[in-house]
């Protein structure tokens, strides 16, 4: 082992049956070093990381901890954390329905029975000296959830870990959270904790981070000084390609939506759902994509899931190419050819156990009722079908979707609607929690379909992305829709002056 | 600082539980004088229900984890019948029935706990299983209902052991003793274990989590499957217990032994907080749950409505109202 060095991973491989996951992976970690693992979903980050935390066994290779000659043998979680190998999920694996600092001691340390006043002791200490405003006696629940991820990270800073693994641990914390992880990332890297740092924010990597690991495809790219790799580098290692295709993706588009001032296609007007959004009016027209942006929480999602019937309309009118029509239930929004990408797939969207094949005709098996079946042999064919149409990498028609990555589940339940021919297609947050491979190619997507006519809603944390698809933007705040930006309006600096409310500066 | 500290869930649903229980006791008193107002009413209450406590609480056990057990009633009358049979035509000493009882809610409690943990079954299908197993067995081991007539057992089964103090005086003027069965002292000592259980010990503790999130738990380095395994071997040892105790209290064997005692147990369960998703509840709560079930039977009997559908329909109303107050405390806690 090199000096300093506190853990060496040699020539790892890991198959999964189909897949080869990781594919003799080296990657090494520094004493007190915040190192980024990057990768695209698929390229085996999570892979190797549940190789090193036991979870999965390894099929080749050899792990090396400081401090032991021999290989470090690790079999399951607990073997993990024994050698000081502390991991905190995106997911937080914490219990709930017990203490904080329950949660701080569980499952370790002998004896068979409980002292609840050194533990409460023990466990205010390790709060208090890491800043984290949370009491030893609070139910784990009755916290937030970033306070719940400082809470795993100060179990594992207690359990003395030496490697602390962090997956994804900001997607779902604001700006000062985030903040606030990092302040406590970057006390345990000063006393000598090696941080392995798993992300999708290019940004958050460059903040702190000392050193780059970048997988794909399983293999190894490299492992690079982040002050030697430039963003765009980076971004290029990840894809395996160089990115001028990022962009100019909307160069293609713009076709359809010259041919002028066609009618809409859809018209809403004084919609009102009971999901808490003022009543607003809508329109799209044929081949249009559009957008609706705002903070999170400003109501983007509601006003689409009225337009779908998804939220329970109280007031309002729809109309179809001028005649009027009632959506009160999602299936009357699909008889008229509107179809709806939800929010979050892994609640609204897919059915993990079944497989692509049957999550992919779902839609349309619906829309013709649950008597009237079609042949196994069509399913397959509409399933290879997409499958190819949205290079959607799995095994076989035939595999249960909970086993492809993120993104591909996200094209699968996309080939489900599109599978519809719908003539309206809307789709909220597409490309969350994706990687930007398959962002561009859903992006690019979009824009086919709409040159195509058909009539795409596409909404987007991110406004750069929705700048690129959309051709007309929405604006809202607070839940109520404050303007409509198109054409040469659609710039950044537009957006954040309707969004703020043009206190913002210029 | 601690003491302000406010109520958790669990501690919420036990409150209620005890309130509940309080209240209901009280109005029975008030208002159906006769029989509740001696001691001696409330202590049948733990004499006729002793072998419940013990279920119940081997039931929360498993509850407590995530599972369930509906093998209990069965055991209940397979161990009883296995009793019985031994003390009358096997020459039959105590100790050994004693051994036997305990040796058979064992068996169920390892088997169970093996597919369940192990072989991660669900643990309806399995005790479902167990069920018809343990009633199928019963009626081979013996067909028809007998009183035990082993004279050591039904001197044992007499035994009572008298509470100071709270005799009362009876119709004819004379001072009766107040009294409880050896499986009223055999429960309360489980309750007393039980509670020590699972609040004091790294074990305890661990139950919870199980129920709480499996897969947390195993991240917390918790052996899940052990827990489980643990909690359902448990169970079965206080499924042999509890039915000795039952035993006692009926002095004979029969096929109907504990019919349906499963469900009571799981109802005493959730009365008193348990959830049936797991990860909540307490042992105090679950035999506050036993002596509401029961004290609800007893003021339906009193009250003149001796008809068994009023018990039922009386239990369901409960029930309903206690999963009401569940799912309100746990939205509660999500917004």
């Amino acid at each position: 082992m090199k000096e300093k060095s506190i853990l060496e991973m040699r020539g790892i491989s890991k198959s999964f049956p189909g897949v080869r996951a990781l594919q003799n992976v080296d990657f090494t970690l520094m004493e007190g070093e915040i190192h980024a693992l990057m990768g695209e979903n698929g390229a085996g980050k999570s892979t190797l990381i549940k190789v090193l935390t036991g979870v999965y066994e390894k099929d080749e290779g050899h792990i090396f901890l400081k401090g032991m000659d021999k290989e470090a043998s690790i079999r399951s979680p607990q073997d993990a954390q024994r050698l000081g190998i502390s991991t905190v999920y995106q997911e937080i694996t914490l219990c709930p329905n017990l203490t904080v600092a329950e949660n701080m001691y569980i499952g370790r340390g002998k004896g068979f029975m409980q002292n609840w006043r050194k533990m409460n002791a023990d466990a205010d200490k390790i709060l208090q000296s890491l800043d984290i405003p949370a009491k030893s006696t609070q139910q784990l629940s009755s916290c937030s959830i970033a306070i719940q991820q400082m809470v795993a990270i100060a179990r594992a800073v207690d359990m003395e870990c030496k490697v602390l693994i962090l997956d994804e641990p900001t997607s779902s914390l604001d700006e000062q959270e985030v903040e606030k992880l990092f302040g406590l990332m970057r006390d345990l890297k000063s006393r000598g904790v090696g941080i392995i740092f798993v992300t999708h924010f290019l940004d958050q990597v460059y903040e702190v981070c000392d050193k780059i690991t970048v997988l794909r495809d399983g293999k190894l790219v490299g492992e690079y000084e982040i002050e030697n790799l430039p963003r765009v580098q980076l971004v290029s290692k990840m894809l395996g390609k160089e990115l001028d295709d990022m962009a100019d993706i909307r160069s293609e588009s713009a076709v359809y939506e010259e041919k002028g001032d066609s009618a809409p296609v859809f018209e809403a007007k004084g919609l009102q759902s009971n999901a808490g959004i003022k009543p607003f009016d809508f329109y799209i027209k044929k081949g249009e994509v559009n957008g609706f942006t705002g903070l999170l929480g400003s109501g983007r999602s509601e006003c689409v899931r009225a337009i779908f019937g998804a939220d329970k309309v109280i007031g309002g009118t729809v109309k179809k190419n001028g005649k009027e029509i009632k959506i009160s239930k999602p299936i009357d929004a699909m008889k008229n050819g509107i179809a709806y990408l939800p929010e979050d797939r892994k609640v609204d969207g897919i059915i993990g156990d079944l497989s692509v094949r049957e999550n992919i005709v779902l839609a349309l098996q619906v829309l013709q009722g649950f008597f009237k079946p079609f042949s196994k042999a069509k399913a397959y064919e509409f399933a290879d079908e997409y499958i190819k149409l949205l290079e959607i990498k799995t095994a076989s028609a035939d595999t249960p979707i909970k086993s492809l990555s993120g993104g591909n589940q996200q094209k699968v339940i996309l080939a489900r609607w599109l599978l519809m021919h719908p003539e309206y297609l809307i789709l909220d947050e597409p490309t969350r929690g994706i990687d930007i491979g398959t962002k561009i190619e859903i992006q690019k997507l979009v824009l086919k379909l709409a040159s195509e006519g058909m009539s795409v809603t596409f909404i987007s944390s991110e406004t750069d992305e929705m700048l690129r698809t959309c051709s007309r933007l929405v604006v809202m705040r607070d839940r109520k829709v404050v303007g409509e930006l198109s054409g040469d309006d659609l710039t950044q600096n537009k957006i954040m002056n309707t969004i703020a409310g043009g206190e913002a500066h210029e | 600082m601690k003491n302000k500290k406010t109520l958790s869930d669990s501690n919420l649903l036990l409150t209620i539980t005890i309130v509940i229980f309080f209240v209901m006791y009280a109005c029975a008193v008030l208002f159906l004088k006769g029989g509740f107002l001696r001691p001696q009413a409330f202590l049948n209450i733990l004499n006729t229900n002793a072998a419940l406590i013990i279920l119940a609480c081997g039931m929360s056990l498993v509850m407590i984890t995530g599972g369930i057990d509906i093998s209990l009633g069965g055991q209940m009358a397979l161990i009883s019948m296995c009793c019985a049979v031994y003390l009358d035509y096997q020459g039959g000493n105590i100790f050994v029935s004693i051994l036997i009882a305990l040796a058979i809610g064992l068996a169920f409690g390892a088997v169970i706990g093996f597919l369940v943990a192990f072989l991660d079954i669900q643990p309806f299908i399995v005790t479902l299983a167990g069920m018809f197993f343990a009633r199928g067995m019963t009626t081979i081991v013996h067909t028809a209902p007998f009183n035990v007539a082993n004279e050591k057992f039904t001197a044992l089964k007499a035994t009572r052991i008298i509470v100071p103090g709270l005799g009362s005086v009876n119709r004819k003027g004379i001072y009766v003793d107040a009294y409880i069965e050896i499986g009223v002292v055999v429960a309360l000592i489980v309750v007393v274990l039980m509670f020590i259980l699972l609040k004091w010990t790294k074990l305890g503790r661990a139950f919870y989590a199980v129920g709480g999130n499996k897969q947390s738990a195993l991240m917390l380095g918790i052996n899940v499957k052990k827990t489980k395994f643990l909690a359902h071997l448990l169970c079965g040892l206080l499924a042999g217990i509890g039915g000795y105790v039952l035993f006692l209290n009926r002095g004979s064997g029969a096929v109907t032994n504990g019919s349906g005692m499963e469900m009571d147990a799981i109802a005493s369960s959730i009365i008193g907080g348990t959830l049936l998703t797991g990860g909540v509840g307490n042992i105090i709560g679950t035999f506050f749950g036993v002596l509401s079930l029961s004290t609800i039977q007893n003021i339906v009997s009193s009250a003149g409505l001796g008809e068994a559908w009023w018990t039922g329909i009386t239990i369901a109303g409960m029930l309903c109202l206690f999963l009401v107050i569940q799912s309100v405390v746990m939205s509660r806690k999500k917004k």
